[in-house]
């Protein structure tokens, strides 16, 4: 029997929010933390929580197990269970709309700050605009980014502003539009994030590579941004 | 952009860019003097005053005392915008900070010019 212990709250009827132990039986075998959830629901139907194509690349159920942000669908529970104990959270820094839903509006509006989109002023050409290999390689390791939100909320800059630092997440994204060849809007990008907050509010945690579900590294990202800007400015 | 009044020099990256280069000052500043003491390990007074009265000095000690106000002024400028939520409280600190920090500069200068 794993021990597992879901954090509950419903703003409607709860003054504060709670933990709730739960004993699941996972018949010995070593379950993703998402088929525990699925478990947890059949005891307690009133439980509320995302999820959706259950194979780690919609990006909709992160969530902190054992204190650390992950994808729980593609998280063995062998992995993040302590002594046969399982802690679910929701992501932290976000508000809470239910049990482990959070409200990403603040994680969204960072990402459309960034502008997310392929900028060109040229003309278009007849077929589609054309990459070297090596101009694209330039953006592996950037595209694959789900928006989970499991870095930017574990992130300590991102807790404390996350109205002004854009975040990991985002700016994982900023860069990968900075660096597209087919790009070419790079010094309005650049311009606006010239601040000591979107960009340079990032303390070098690196909390972000360590919980990535992807294996992405926005740390090295952000060393990019300020490379370029740097490149720029002086 | 987040646009800021109060940080060094309204610019995330001249402020990035400040504090590492203060940061390296500092460092090499702290090495020599410890270079100093261990170069000098009967160190008396006239030697002393001797090295602070030299001008290259005097001037290496203020850009590390400007260097020092500089990288401080940009970490807690950081530290307030981090934790003080409350505008008021926030202004009250950083007030404090530079008064502090100007202070410190003058006074520094007085020390240095006074041996």
């Amino acid at each position: 029997m794993l021990q597992v212990s879901v954090y509950r709250y419903n703003p409607e009827t709860d003054k504060a929010p709670y933990m709730k132990d739960f004993e699941i039986d996972t018949q010995g075998k070593d379950l993703m933390v998402l088929d525990i959830l699925h478990l947890v629901k059949e005891q307690d139907s009133g439980m509320a929580y995302r999820r959706s194509c259950r194979e780690g690349v919609c990006g909709s159920d992160g969530m902190n197990m054992n204190g650390k942000n992950g994808l729980a669908c593609i998280t063995p529970v062998s992995e993040v269970a302590k002594n046969n104990k399982l802690v679910l959270r929701p992501l932290p820094g976000l508000p809470v709309i239910r049990d482990l839903v959070v409200d990403m509006t603040l994680f969204y509006q960072q990402y459309e700050r960034i502008q997310p989109y392929l900028i060109n002023d040229t003309p278009a050409p007849a077929i589609e605009r054309l990459q070297s290999p090596e101009e694209r390689d330039k953006l592996d390791g950037l595209y694959e980014c789900i928006l989970c939100a499991c870095c930017s909320t574990s992130c300590p800059s991102f807790w404390w502003n996350p109205d002004k630092f854009v975040g990991p997440s985002g700016l994982l994204q900023a860069y990968r539009f900075l660096i597209d060849s087919r790009d070419t809007a790079t010094r309005e990008r650049l311009s606006e994030l010239d601040d000591p907050f979107s960009v340079f509010r990032c303390r070098g945690i690196m909390n972000c590579v360590a919980v990535c579900p992807k294996g992405l590294n926005p740390t090295r990202a952000i060393g990019h941004i300020r490379d370029m800007l740097l490149a720029n400015a002086t | 952009m987040v646009t800021n009044i109060t940080n060094f020099g309204r610019s995330g990256l001249s402020d990035w860019l400040m504090q590492r280069v203060t940061a390296v000052i500092l460092l090499v500043y702290t090495l020599f003097l410890v270079g100093f003491f261990l170069g000098n390990s009967d160190l008396d007074y006239l030697t002393w005053t001797a090295l602070f009265q030299a001008t290259w000095m005097r001037i290496f000690s203020l850009l590390a005392l400007v260097s020092l106000a500089a990288h401080a002024w940009i970490g807690l400028w950081t530290v307030s915008t981090d934790y003080l939520k409350p505008t008021g409280i926030r202004l009250v600190f950083q007030a404090v900070v530079a008064l502090a920090l100007f202070a410190f500069v003058v006074w520094g200068v007085q020390l240095l010019w006074g041996v």
